[in-house]
């Protein structure tokens, strides 16, 4: 089946080229790295976790997004789903790749990874998020693999196969939770001390994954013979847009009782990340005009998605899934990492901005995540094209 | 099997050449290391075969002894004498040079102990 | 009828077993005692009371009395206290402060007690008052509890304990910590600056350097306090008796008798933390 991946048109192969010379020169960067340590990155003694752990975070919830598809198609038996299921799948696959190579790239220690294995700790939240994460890749590697083998043979998937789907459900919930756990659990960082983090970080994977997906399946309608279908593209902008709202809804209560307590602890990082933070003689804002475009761009979405499912418009369904997807990837990819360590401890504030070497590491990353994911949606798609001619 | 011809002679080529270091220094015994012992000192903290075949295990049992359960620092070898229970303060004090005991057998085995990132040898220069 | 009392016996009997070992487990998970089974009982016990906040005592527990006053009296002081600990344990100086790694500090009143709400009405002295800053050696750490390999742990004297080896520079434990009390080696801590300078600038052959990408942070002078001294910015100050350091579970104890005869405040003590470091300012 994966001999598939190796025919294709010009296109496919100066893609695939362009995604290797992404990666090429974020490899080189990652040497740099690797041999100076992690001091090359923008990363301070105050602000710790940079854009690798915060593109971590965010691809957690794409991958944590497949289940919107697996969910209906398997448990509720929602046969429009049939085309795009694959999809989800294979997404949380390239998505789950990317999480972990995330995290390596953040230790300082890499060749030491095993060590979590080594000496397991189960009261580490990081512990458990590297057992969810590679369950769930796993999972998915096995449920997509297996249907989709199924299918290019032209048999119904083996009955053996359905546990697993089903327990990839509660599982993608998982991932999502413990993740968020990482941050809600730490006593003194109050912006992260929330129980409605990991709520929230869930409704924001339920929109911002399925809006990727879908802006890729408008690509294949127009690059190839692959239609997911009307019905299911409907479906999909309901999931989305309500699952976005969610999103503001969840926002909304954590400005709620900021601003209405005015505990100073819950005040500072809103006021940092969407107003700026006055300290001393300074303010600090260089985050407010992200966090702002995030909740315009997050609302237009939501909006637009609507209008273009009124409109039957594909041209409006794609802007207005790359606006929500983009609103949550500066809310979470952004936003929720790096406010969280704004004010210090020490009430101090320092600002954060990645070097050139961690935006070549962090682009390299998400193009290795696009070269995986397009060797496996181009193996799914040949099968599924195949089967139907 | 198809490409039969082909496939099997570059397999054994290709094993060949993964395993050439092995096939060209095997026998050889005048490159084998000889660590130079310290002259002054005449017992180790256990018997030489166990040392050169397990050093390492017991540095790590010494470091998670005395670190997480409170272990002695000090300890006693089979004749009563006592040493630190230490790399950088026990064992280094006898083995003093690094260059003619330790990197002897370490640079013959390929190994590269990260023991020197933090430790540090006797009358190291920086 | 019988029979029907027995089942109401042995599901009530199962209920209690659960009710009891349950919580008291899922405690101890909690309180990130993964190495409680070492302890065996006396852990579970603290895990169970661990409801009701304060577990009794057992064995040491180091502390810290560090009296602010004292440091304004004597000028200098504190930062002798730097300059010694980072002389003695080889502490880098990289000369910025993105890539900042001390063990011990003096900072101001209000970067030590953020929370504090007298802002407006203070002494005016507090100001320029040196507050030396260190580990707190939380009772209950978040930073062990963080911690993915238990390469910070709580030894049983009660001191947050770094292993290096084991580190992998994931750098949880500095989220965790509430104090800003932790330093990563953001690049290599043996190298030397563009003029030539190497960062630790006279190395203590008695102790290690750290390597880098491990994050590293005070260790209450654990490899003095084993061979029976106190820790070195204690010996520096003990003549104006600025820092009492001693066992806090002993009554008798100086560091306790200053304890109960003098009023002192912990750093953030809402975290839950229950430092053992306190402030008489």
């Amino acid at each position: 089946m994966i001999e598939k991946a190796l025919k294709g048109s010009t296109g496919y192969w100066l893609w695939m080229l362009f995604l290797l010379s992404i990666m090429g020169v974020g490899g080189l960067c990652y040497v740099q790295q690797f041999n100076y340590g992690l001091g090359i990155t923008g990363m301070s003694r105050d602000v710790t976790w940079g854009v690798y752990i915060s593109q971590f975070t965010f691809l957690v919830g794409v991958a944590a997004g497949g289940l919107m598809l697996v969910l209906p198609y398997y448990l509720h038996n929602y046969k429009a789903f049939g085309r795009i299921v694959i999809l989800g799948e294979f997404m949380a696959i390239a998505a789950i790749a990317m999480c972990l190579m995330f995290i390596i790239a953040d230790l300082g220690q890499p060749m030491r990874a095993m060590n979590v294995l080594l000496h397991p700790t189960p009261h580490s939240m990081l512990f458990w998020d590297m057992i969810v994460l590679n369950g769930y890749l796993f999972l998915n590697i096995l449920c997509g693999w297996v249907v989709l083998q199924s299918e290019y043979k032209g048999i119904k998937y083996p009955k053996w196969i359905k546990p697993f789907i089903y327990l990839s459900i509660p599982w993608a919930i998982s991932i999502h939770t413990v993740t968020a756990f990482l941050y809600c659990g730490l006593p003194g960082r109050h912006f992260w001390l929330t129980a409605i983090l990991a709520p929230r970080f869930l409704a924001s994977a339920f929109a911002a994954g399925p809006a990727l997906l879908m802006v890729i399946a408008m690509i294949l309608k127009r690059t190839t013979k692959f239609d997911v279908g009307r019905e299911a593209q409907d479906k999909l902008v309901t999931i989305i847009g309500y699952a976005a709202l969610l999103n503001f809804f969840f926002l909304g209560c954590e400005f709620f009782v900021a601003y209405y307590s005015q505990i100073p602890g819950h005040m500072h990082t809103l006021d940092y990340l969407f107003w700026g933070l006055g300290h001393g003689d300074q303010v600090y804002n260089n985050l407010v005009p992200f966090m702002r475009a995030s909740v315009v761009m997050g609302l237009a979405g939501i909006a637009l998605i609507f209008v273009s499912r009124a409109k039957q418009s594909d041209g409006l369904l794609v802007i207005s899934c790359l606006l929500i997807f983009f609103a949550f990837w500066i809310d979470k990819g952004l936003g929720l990492v790096l406010g969280g360590f704004v004010p210090s401890m020490l009430d101090q504030v320092t600002e954060y901005y990645p070097s050139a070497q961690e935006i070549g590491i962090t682009a390299a990353i998400w193009a290795t995540g696009f070269f995986i994911l397009s060797i496996l949606y181009k193996v799914a798609i040949s099968v599924k094209l195949e089967n139907e001619a | 099997m198809y490409g039969k011809g082909r496939i099997i002679p570059a397999l054994i080529l290709f094993l060949g050449v993964m395993t050439s270091p092995m096939w060209y220094k095997s026998g050889d015994l005048s490159k084998l290391p000889k660590p130079e012992k310290p002259k002054d000192y005449k017992e180790c903290v256990a018997p030489t075969a166990f040392m050169r075949t397990s050093h390492m295990v017991l540095l790590n049992q010494w470091r998670d002894n005395i670190l997480r359960e409170d272990g002695a620092r000090i300890g006693k070898t089979a004749n009563g004498t006592e040493y630190v229970r230490s790399l950088q303060n026990g064992c280094m004090k006898c083995h003093s040079d690094k260059k003619k005991f330790c990197d002897t057998c370490h640079n013959y085995a390929s190994v590269k102990p990260y023991c020197w990132d933090c430790h540090l040898q006797p009358k190291e220069a920086m | 009828m019988d029979s029907k009392r027995r089942d109401f016996l042995k599901i009530a009997g199962l209920s209690a077993i659960a009710g009891i070992a349950v919580p008291s487990a899922f405690n101890s998970l909690l309180k990130g005692e993964a190495v409680a089974s070492e302890h065996g009982e006396a852990a579970a016990a603290n895990a169970a009371a661990g409801a009701h906040g304060a577990a009794a005592p057992t064995g040491k527990r180091w502390g810290m009395v560090i009296d602010v006053k004292k440091f304004a009296a004597n000028p200098g002081l504190a930062e002798k206290c730097v300059s010694t600990c980072h002389a003695i344990h080889n502490v880098p100086d990289f000369g910025n402060k993105k890539d900042e790694i001390k063990w011990i500090w003096v900072d101001s009143f209000e970067h030590v007690f953020p929370d504090d709400s007298s802002q407006y009405k203070k002494p005016e002295a507090l100001e320029s008052m040196p507050f030396l800053t260190l580990c707190n050696h939380c009772d209950n750490p978040p930073c062990v509890r963080a911690c993915p390999t238990q390469a910070t742990f709580k030894t049983k004297d009660g001191v947050i304990a770094m292993d290096y080896h084991r580190c992998i520079g994931c750098r949880f434990c500095m989220a965790a910590c509430p104090y800003g009390a932790r330093s990563f080696n953001w690049r290599e801590p043996r190298g030397k600056n563009a003029d030539g300078q190497p960062f630790i600038k006279e190395i203590n052959p008695k102790f290690p350097t750290r390597m880098r990408g491990v994050v590293e942070k005070c260790n209450f002078c654990v490899e003095r306090l084993t061979i029976g001294q106190i820790p070195a910015c204690v010996e520096v100050a003990a003549e104006s008796k600025a820092l009492v350091f001693g066992d806090l579970n002993d009554p008798a104890s100086e560091v306790s008798q200053v304890l109960k005869t003098t009023f002192t405040i912990q750093r953030k003590p809402s975290a839950g933390t229950h430092p053992s470091l306190f402030y008489i300012i």
